[in-house]
């Protein structure tokens, strides 16, 4: 099997510039991340758009969406402009920056929504991930106002009044190890609530990181109820326990937190029978201080980009459907991405991802291309290697090195 | 064992093993010289994040009657309040050469954390809301030394397990010891996973062999986890018409600091059913036994 290539596009045999083989591989189209932190600007010494941009290019990705949360807060179009910007110089994956629903996360004004809609960055997703947009009537205007541009809110589903000073997931593990939980029913109470106010406005609502059971089932009937809802699962709610947190190792806190083996069950059970619409990594890069230290103090989050795709393989096996659609199909759609989750055919963008099935490979934190090293997979062997990524044509990873 | 970061790494051949070296070792302390020199020229650091004088104390006095040379950290004034990090707090301790670090540290599970950068034994002095090992070792110890034995007691636990330390631990050696625990307080302050529950004091008390009182903070009114405090004493305080519901052979304990009037009213506190003094002198050989057999190696 040859893909043919010219001018970033895929041609038939006899006009291309460039010819890549295929054999004993598998092509996806690029893989598209909704959820990427990619640090830049503000915290340059856990990840750049550059470093991040190589992880998710080895990771198998040709787009992502970088989060609002960095410093200062892209609530403006001056900080998306100047995040689109450095992902376009990176030249990896297209780097396609989210916007803050509120004026510095803060969750009491909304932030120039159209203003950001509106720059060169295009910007159509917005949230304000890390925090909830708590306040029910913001969280509806915000919904409503979106409408004028197709965007859409990505809510990171937490009643702050619930969960303060919750360091995991609320149950037997938090009760044992003295750690103040996060108990399920403070997402599900915000799913349940903006799911309610979509349907009231009419508007797009994007679930982030769903990761319980009941989620699930509140998901499940909106969309029953034809609310305009969606909703991503990461990588590491689809494998990993609360249990981990009783070696009090921080690369296990993250937010929300790892739940029980039956949300497991649940989220995979979501994701295959499309609930759960798109896989995401919500990447999260994060300074060795700010996690070589006690529980509590330590900052939540994971890397996700290098390992999303073989944890994801290590779940479902060889689903190459599943794995297209929920990796790069979908999130492309959600996201407003054009160029990107199509089929491999004459005529569509040549942005695709090679990958070896058969290879296993064992994660090294140092080894990973991003700048920091928080992964909770250290040590594990996972199935599934990226060859080569190509964005437009042109390779960003070549026999799984990344090209700059 | 190098470590003693939770009474559940104790099975209980080696929970008794530290009762009974901690009983042979409080015949040092009648004496006039309360000294040993089993720890001569071994090093300890009380590393202490949070304000315990009593339990600071007490370490550093069954370090001292062991020999040991003591090093007191204390997180206030020194160069944690700078910010250093528990990381490079340990790095120092190590090239100090500490035999072994007490930690009293605000955050659960920050013991175990340091056990990962230092060479030497981490003895919990209490972390957070997790656990406080040696304070259930020195309750079992009363327990024995008042009841004769632990093995088949009917304990009852009262209060704000959920916050507390020394509750988490008192459960798991408890009933590694072979007693019946059960927890009593407000829904609000009692996990259900850590054990029995009740939720009515005056049921559990006619069936009880040893009443553990636990401090209950004012504050936690605040957060809507009872109405008020007057509300809270009057139906999981322990008064002297309570203490008389109580079989006659039973005690009640405390581990300090109380709220007298809240939990635990003057008459109960003084009474000769209540161990609230010895727990604090059996804590004193409680933690030379665990130091004794932490640094002999034997445990």
């Amino acid at each position: 099997m040859k893909i043919y290539v010219r001018d970033g596009v895929i041609v038939s045999k006899g006009s291309e510039d460039r010819v890549i083989d295929t054999e004993g591989l598998v092509a996806l189209p690029g893989l598209v991340d909704l959820h990427t932190h990619l640090r830049e600007p503000g915290r340059e010494d856990a990840e750049t758009v550059l470093t991040g941009s190589r992880a998710a290019a080895l990771g198998g990705y040709t787009a992502v969406c970088a989060m609002a949360n960095t410093s200062p807060v892209a609530d403006t179009a001056g900080v998306v402009e100047q995040v689109y910007r450095l992902g376009q110089e990176a030249g990896l994956v297209d780097v396609q920056p989210i916007g803050a629903v509120t004026v510095g996360l803060k969750g009491e004004h909304l932030a120039e929504l159209g203003a950001m809609a509106d720059s060169a960055a295009r910007v159509r997703i917005f949230s304000d991930d890390g925090h909830c947009v708590h306040d029910p009537r913001l969280m509806r205007r915000a919904l409503e106002y979106v409408k004028a541009f197709d965007g859409v809110i990505a809510q990171h589903a937490e009643e702050p009044r619930l969960t303060d000073g919750a360091q995991m997931h609320e149950g037997e593990v938090s009760d044992r190890l003295g750690l103040t939980g996060w108990p399920a029913v403070a997402e599900e109470s915000i799913i349940a609530r903006d799911v309610l106010l979509a349907a009231h406005v009419g508007a797009r609502l994007h679930v982030c990181h769903v990761s319980t059971e009941g989620s699930v089932e509140i998901i499940r009937q909106a969309k029953a109820h034809g609310i305009r809802v969606t909703a991503e699962v990461t990588p590491h709610h689809l494998l990993l326990t609360h249990d981990l947190a009783s070696s009090y190792d921080p690369v296990y806190k993250v937010n929300p937190p790892l739940r029980t083996s039956r949300d497991v069950e649940a989220l995979r059970e979501g994701l295959r029978d499309g609930t759960i619409d798109i896989v995401a990594t919500d990447h999260a890069p994060h300074a060795v201080e700010d996690k070589e230290c006690e529980w509590a103090y330590a900052r939540p989050g994971m890397l996700g980009l290098e390992t999303a795709l073989s944890i994801v393989l290590d779940v479902f096996g060889e689903d190459w459907e599943l794995i297209t659609d929920r990796m790069s199909v979908r999130p492309a759609q959600i996201a407003g991405l054009a160029q990107h989750g199509r089929q491999l055919k004459k005529g569509e963008p040549a942005n695709f991802t090679l990958i070896d099935p058969t290879a296993r490979w064992t994660v090294e934190p140092q080894g990973l291309a991003s700048l920091s090293h928080n992964t909770p997979y250290a040590g594990m062997k996972l199935p599934g290697r990226v060859v080569h990524t190509y964005l437009r044509g042109v390779p960003t990873v070549r026999d799984g090195r990344v090209e700059k | 064992m190098r470590h003693l970061l939770s009474a559940g790494d104790l099975d209980a051949a080696q929970a008794t093993e530290i009762l009974d070296i901690a009983a042979n070792l409080a015949a040092v302390s009648g004496r006039e010289i309360k000294k040993l020199p089993t720890l001569r020229g071994r090093t300890v650091v009380n590393l202490f994040y949070e304000d315990s004088t009593r339990t600071r104390i007490s370490f550093e006095a069954a370090a001292k009657r062991l020999s040991a040379d003591v090093i007191n950290f204390s997180a206030k004034g020194s160069s944690v309040a700078k910010g250093e990090s528990l990381k490079d707090t340990a790095w120092t301790l190590q090239a100090m050469g500490a035999d072994a670090v007490v930690i009293r540290h605000p955050a659960s599970g920050a013991p175990h954390r340091l056990a990962h950068w230092v060479d030497g034994s981490v003895l919990n002095a209490g972390d957070g809301t997790h656990e406080h090992p040696t304070q259930a070792l020195l309750d079992a110890y009363t327990i024995r030394q008042r009841m004769g034995k632990i093995d088949g007691l009917r304990v009852s636990i009262v209060g704000d397990v959920l916050h507390s330390r020394v509750a988490r631990s008192n459960v798991l050696l408890l009933q590694t010891l072979g007693a019946k625990v059960t927890l009593v307080g407000p829904p609000t302050l009692v996990p259900p996973s850590l054990g029995e529950t009740n939720y009515d004091l005056d049921d559990v008390l006619p069936e009880s062999d040893v009443v553990m009182m636990l401090r209950v903070q004012r504050e936690r009114m605040n957060d809507s986890y009872f109405p008020s405090a007057r509300e809270y004493s009057r139906r999981y305080g322990l008064d002297g018409a309570r203490l008389r519901r109580m079989p006659e052979h039973a005690i009640v304990m405390h581990p300090g600091p109380m709220n007298r009037g809240m939990e635990i009213t003057p008459e109960v506190a003084d009474s000769p059913r209540s161990t609230i003094v010895e727990q604090v002198t059996n804590g004193v050989s409680v933690r030379m036994a665990c130091l004794y057999l932490l640094l002999g190696g034997k445990l």
